[in-house]
């Protein structure tokens, strides 16, 4: 695979604060098309590199290209080609579905064309062209989730970055949103998501796990699980960020 | 004994109603959980038994004494951890685990100990200069609950401890409690994360405002009525679709790499083998299967209304 093939790539990527090295040296590459999880323990400094790959953080050191993007030098230009969304589906409440489609339109700068254009296929695609003018908070959760990430993907981004979308969601939703993730996946999107749900590492196709600021293992889960000869990620992510705590505490 | 008395307990939020008419007695030293998603109205009753609202209809007491009326006297007895992060974010780490002893009048010794425990399990310690608020989402849920263990309440109220908290601190989480519990305290939790019910002696599943099943984690597995089995397949979404088309399931789930199926009557090895050829071999193996709590509550969510 050549470079050009790389939604994400980075090398011995580095950010320090103070004294304190949040990420150390690490080096990734996310393939385009690829549903790459994200894991790691709190605190391993998933939230610093995804801040920096989202181009809002500078690094201290390292290099990554986003979207064929250099992440010191272009990083206005990556916010226009990634998306992003959190666990809260960032949907307000009290506008109607339509207003927020319009809302996100104009954050990303889209052309009032585009934007009518992107707005009718985006509401056919989630099922809410005859609801456009309901107020959001009428929307039954699935919908909500469908139309948040759809404005997410609003400006078309080639890599969209999923920042525990499933936290305190239903187990029926959980399972929803990733029919989702898939869905987006088929639109040729690359997916770089987070979570603490175990089996949802299990729907990835590769899957790294960090733990103080570095990388200790990145597979495709059922690789990592054959190697740790455990039948499930949970088992595989507590075997693995245990022997790196144990390790850690025998260097002192 | 009774450490909390639910009783029909109502609450809406103008036209929301947000808890309608639960009913639940929490044992003294129990530990026991009220398990389901965000806007179930766990928190509605959390907060309510910790004084801080209102029934609008039915009642509740701590220790037998009156939510409505005993506020202070309940506040005494109780620990409460909060679902959103309450702790100030210009202290450090240290800082607030020591405001929070002083403010319960933890003595010296007790605290310098408890201090000790406290990082061992949070691994905190690390970070103990540094700000509390320029933690990750998940240390910061590890120094809350940190700071409502510091004095050993005699009733502990925890919202979602372990939101946004990996695995290996889960885990070490519920070790934890377990331990607390084992001093005789009294603990009521709520969480999303399903697997946490086998931790707890007794849990209520939280849906939509309602309970639609209390019981021991074991018990609401025996009650369980369906056949179930987890299949591995060479394509989980194809194998899926073959199944749903098939129309002789109760249940179609993904959980990681498998599926749990539930019939509605017992498949017997001559089906298996049938569909086995029909589904042009992506079907590998199948294996009847004890239901988790994350397979119970799906069924009971059943086909409740999302809008609802």
């Amino acid at each position: 695979m050549n470079q050009n093939e790389w939604a994400v790539e980075t090398h011995n990527l580095t950010r320090r604060f103070g004294k304190f090295v949040a990420v150390d040296k690490i080096s990734l590459q996310v393939a385009k098309g690829e549903i790459f999880g994200f894991l790691g323990a709190n605190g391993a400094g998933k939230t610093t590199v995804i801040r920096m790959l989202s181009g809002i953080l500078a690094p201290s050191s390292g290099d990554a290209q986003v979207a064929g993007l250099d992440i010191y030098s272009q990083s206005e230009k990556i916010k226009t080609r990634i998306g992003y969304m959190s666990q809260k589906f960032s949907l307000y409440e009290d506008l109607t579905i339509e207003e927020n489609i319009n809302f996100y339109g104009g954050i990303y700068g889209l052309p009032p064309d585009l934007l009518a254009e992107r707005k009718t296929s985006l509401l056919e695609r989630v099922g809410l062209a005859e609801a456009a003018r309901r107020m959001t908070r009428d929307l039954p959760l699935g919908f909500k989730q469908r139309l948040a990430l759809g404005c997410s993907l609003l400006h078309d981004p080639m890599i969209i970055f999923l920042d525990e979308p499933t936290s305190g969601v239903d187990p029926r939703a959980r399972r929803n949103f990733w029919d989702l993730i898939y869905e987006t996946c088929d639109l040729g999107k690359t997916v770089f998501v987070t979570t603490h749900f175990m089996d949802e590492s299990e729907y990835c196709h590769r899957v790294s796990i960090m733990n103080d600021g570095r990388i200790i293992a990145l597979d495709e889960p059922f690789k990592l699980k054959k190697k740790y000869n455990k039948t499930s990620m949970q088992d595989v992510f507590i075997t693995i960020v245990k022997n790196e705590i144990g390790r850690k505490q025998g260097e002192q | 004994m009774t450490a909390i008395e639910i009783k029909d307990f109502e609450k809406n939020y103008g036209e929301i109603k947000a808890v309608k008419g639960i009913s639940l007695d929490i044992g003294k030293g129990e530990l026991f959980g009220l398990i389901g998603p965000d806007g179930a109205g766990k928190t509605t009753l959390l907060r309510t038994i910790c004084t801080l609202l209102v029934p609008d209809k039915g009642s509740i007491h701590v220790n037998g004494l009156d939510v409505t009326r005993n506020i202070s006297d309940i506040r005494m007895i109780l620990g409460y951890m909060p679902q959103r992060f309450s702790l100030y974010q210009d202290l450090t780490v240290e800082q607030n685990l020591r405001f929070f002893a002083d403010l319960f009048q933890v003595p010296a010794e007790e605290k310098t100990r408890r201090l000790a425990e406290l990082y061992r399990f949070s691994r905190l310690e690390p970070f103990k200069s540094r700000q509390a608020g320029a933690l990750s989402g998940g240390m910061k849920q590890k120094l809350a609950l940190s700071c409502a263990l510091i004095h050993t309440p005699e009733i502990l109220i925890l919202d979602e401890p372990t939101f946004g908290v990996d695995p290996v601190s889960r885990d070490e989480f519920w070790q934890i409690l377990q331990r607390i519990r084992e001093d005789g305290t009294t603990i009521l939790v709520s969480t999303a994360y399903m697997d946490e019910a086998n931790q707890c002696d007794r849990v209520a599943l939280f849906f939509n405002g309602k309970i639609p099943a209390i019981d021991k984690p074991d018990n609401l597995r025996r009650n369980y009525k369906y056949p179930l089995f987890q299949i591995q397949a060479t394509n989980i979404r194809a194998m899926a679709e073959f199944f749903r088309e098939l129309n002789l399931t109760h249940t179609i789930q993904a959980f990681g790499d498998t599926l749990h199926i539930s019939f509605a009557q017992l498949p017997d090895d001559n089906l298996w083998t049938q569909w086995q050829q029909q589904s042009g071999g992506i079907l590998r193996s199948w294996e009847s299967m004890e239901p988790s709590i994350e397979d119970i509550f799906l069924d009971q969510m059943g086909g409740a209304d999302e809008s609802e």
